[in-house]
């Protein structure tokens, strides 16, 4: 047998390639027919209706769901996604390890677009649909392996076209104390309804704080410790945040209300790694990965109740609104 | 220099069309077969780098995996195993061998991601075992290369089969990009063409690549010892002690790119850019700077690339900016390459004995790895508490000290 492999060996690796090839073509092809159907499985009815990027589908098509759970694929195609006041920020893949950030107006009109710098992690509108933001990752520039990473997070005013492209060219308090430390990273960015407040996270050392900022005066201060991209409610009194608490420090989600302080826990969020949405004042959802599978869940905002999953294979959950088609 | 090789290339073109037998390539096709595996196997695992960020952050809906968090152990492990590798293969007189299970067991490892899923720990050991394959190989396959070449033509070999491999490197996020625009971001396509990339990569190798044969060496056994004592030669304790002299005083190319993307003052996403740059210059001048260092000496090229480095770095200090320096800067890194990377192998192939060479070229690279990680963890300190500025100043000090030594360290034998 080994003789005759040897011997024939030209014809057995000729075979073998073309075997190979067969079976790696049969593969994609069968994982393509699948995706096709996948992305137009319906997901459970949300009252308020729902945008969100179809993860299954493969094509990374945001779709919106409405009230009785039918889904709809549109034609904008983004690795990240957030609909507000008209406006819509659309991270994606431009060229090979490029991003960029496409902005659209309320008539679908590509109204600028950003080149990004590194791979894309968080967007937000304000309500108003003024200001955008984004982080990005970035890699390659953390400056010692263990432990580094790096973010970028922007923002773009649209009514005097202001871009600012970190967040660390503002000034920073930390506790009280002017910061001059140069290794911040800023994530998450929420804006409220004055288009100038803002909540954020700082990350230095192995610290991470919710921060409180002002775009006017470009100046932030930290607000409490170990609260991770914040998401302010739509009546402008909580701000949901993940934490590290749960499972071997895993993130769990927490709405706080800003007037009392108090920290509530959402249920069952164990093991989640997103900016929470907020739906309506008391619905929140947000994108967790079960079972290889990013899925879409909503929790109630007072912690009462079970999570209720919403589409499974889809992330970047926002309330419902309407997509450009993105051509 | 480069005008010269290109001269003498037309010219045995010409010859070769007039059917002059002598002066045909030279390159063996166990050496173009390796480099077509080595192509392969690029393709597969610059896929899978180029996929990781999009996988981790969008399929995976993570942010705090640390992306270049093992690249520290990642380097460990591979010196490590270059010299296991290397040992081995000599041992049993089956190079091919050695580099299968490497090859294997890197490719094998793209089957993992999936199984492993959103487990930080899990991505990281998947990534740390395919590097253990890298590992594995690089001594056994350039201990090949030079076995089936004659020693005049090892810099050709050598810089043929480094052109082949950057190719890989090059097309990998390529493919990765045109399966992400035109048919799926799911991920499983991605890593099975990935992996059947490596599999075609493996099948090649184990079906058309043949070991040649070695006569065992009466009397002369392979041991840890015998391979640790190649460094009582003094051509062979020298060469590894420059490369790894040099080695200290070059930075990873991340901190280059990083460096030059602000002294430019181009958009960050140029960063994305500078990489195919180096590996476009660096794939077009291995083959010419192979040719050139058997003819003019290995040594003296290497030393030469070292010099363009110098040069690399006096630019990061930003003499002028934008665009030009970006495309001055990336070709003269891309140069670097083609002078040094597979020049030094040529040039410590012709070091050590034929049953001690997958050893003995491990040895070499293993030093020069190792002082290279060394170097970018100190880089990496300086840039954290220094400005740019500084901490270049303080590695252009660092290789002009570096060169200076192993001038006069190798300056009695600048031989080839």
């Amino acid at each position: 047998m080994i003789d005759w492999l040897a011997r024939n060996r030209i014809v057995v690796g000729v075979v073998a390639i073309v075997l190979v090839l067969a079976a790696g073509v049969f593969y994609v092809v069968a994982e393509l027919r699948d995706q096709a159907d996948a992305a137009t499985r319906p997901g459970q009815p949300v009252a308020t209706g729902l945008t969100f990027i179809d993860n299954a589908g493969g094509q990374n098509l945001v779709s919106t769901m409405d009230a009785s759970g039918n889904r709809k694929p549109g034609s904008l195609k983004c690795l990240r996604v957030y609909t507000a006041g008209g406006t819509t920020v659309c991270l994606r893949l431009s060229l090979p390890g490029a991003y960029e950030a496409a902005v659209f107006d309320s008539t679908g009109k590509q109204v600028r677009t950003i080149q990004l710098p590194g791979t894309p992690s968080r967007a937000r509108v304000s309500a108003s649909g003024k200001i955008v933001s984004w982080t990005v990752f970035v890699t390659g520039d953390s400056y010692l392996a263990p432990g580094g990473f790096s973010t970028r997070t922007g923002v773009l005013d649209l009514r005097t076209d202001t871009f600012i492209e970190s967040l660390e060219s503002f000034s920073m308090t930390i506790e009280g104390v002017p910061d001059k430390r140069q290794n911040e990273n800023y994530w998450g960015v929420t804006v409220a309804d004055d288009d100038n407040t803002f909540y954020a996270t700082l990350g230095s050392g192995d610290k991470t704080w919710l921060v409180k900022g002002d775009l006017k005066a470009r100046s932030m201060v930290t607000v409490r410790q170990s609260a991770e991209c914040p998401s302010l409610s739509p009546d402008q009194t909580r701000v949901a945040y993940k934490k590290r608490g749960g499972k071997l420090g895993s993130w769990q989600l927490f709405v706080l209300d800003l007037a009392s302080g108090k920290e509530t826990l959402l249920p069952d969020s164990d093991g989640v790694d997103d900016q929470a949405a907020w739906l309506d004042n008391s619905t929140l959802a947000y994108a967790k990965v079960r079972d290889g599978q990013a899925t879409i869940f909503e929790s109630r905002s007072d912690g009462s109740g079970d999570p209720r999953e919403l589409v499974v294979g889809a992330s970047s959950p926002g309330p419902a609104a309407t997509v450009p088609s993105g051509t | 220099m480069y005008v010269a090789s290109t001269r003498r290339s037309k010219a045995e073109r010409k010859a070769s069309r007039a059917g002059d037998p002598a002066l045909r390539s030279r390159v063996s096709t166990t050496v173009v077969l390796l480099g077509t595996v080595s192509l392969l196997t690029d393709i597969s695992s610059e896929m899978v780098t180029a996929f990781m960020p999009v996988y981790v952050l969008f399929s995976l809906q993570m942010t705090y995996v640390q992306l270049g968090l093992l690249d520290g152990i990642y380097t460990g492990a591979t010196a490590l195993l270059r010299l296991v590798g290397g040992y081995v293969a000599d041992r049993i007189r089956r190079h091919k061998g050695v580099a299968v299970a490497g090859y294997g067991l890197s490719t094998v490892t793209k089957l993992a991601f999936i199984p492993v899923g959103a487990s930080a720990l899990g991505l990281g050991g998947v990534q740390t075992l395919d590097r253990a394959g890298k590992g594995l190989r690089t001594g056994p396959r350039d201990a090949l290369i030079s076995l089936v070449t004659p020693t005049a033509d090892l810099g050709r070999a050598f810089g043929v089969h480094r052109t082949m491999d950057t190719i890989g490197a090059l097309l990998g996020p390529l493919v990765t990009f045109a399966v992400l625009t035109w048919l799926t971001f799911r991920p499983g396509p991605i890593f099975m063409i990935s992996f059947v990339f490596g599999l075609l990569g493996v099948i090649v190798l184990v079906c058309f690549v043949r070991q040649p044969r070695l006569e065992r060496v009466p009397g002369k056994v392979v041991t840890v010892k015998a391979i640790f004592g190649l460094l009582r030669n003094r051509g062979m304790r020298r060469t590894t002690i420059a490369a790894a002299l040099l080695g200290l005083a070059t930075i990873s190319d991340a901190f280059v790119f990083v460096v030059l993307q602000k002294t430019a003052d181009v958009p960050p996403n140029w960063l994305a850019l500078m990489p195919v740059g180096t590996a476009l210059t660096f794939l077009l001048f291995a083959t010419p700077f192979g040719r050139l260092a058997d003819r003019v000496g290995r040594w003296t090229v290497f030393f030469a690339g070292h010099v363009v480095l110098l040069v690399v770095y006096l630019l990061l200090l930003g003499p002028f900016g934008g665009v030009p320096l970006v495309i001055v800067t990336v070709a003269l890194h891309g140069l670097f390459y083609a002078a040094t990377d597979g020049v030094l192998m040529a040039h410590g192939a012709t070091l050590v004995p034929d049953h001690l060479r997958a050893g003995g070229l491990s040895i070499v690279q293993t030093g020069q790895a190792l002082a290279r990680f060394a170097s970018s963890v100190v880089f990496g300190l300086l840039l954290q508490n220094l400005e740019f500025g500084a901490a270049v100043t303080i590695v252009i000090c660092a290789l002009a000290a570096a060169l200076a030594g192993v001038y006069l360290l190798i300056r009695p034998e600048v031989s080839r």
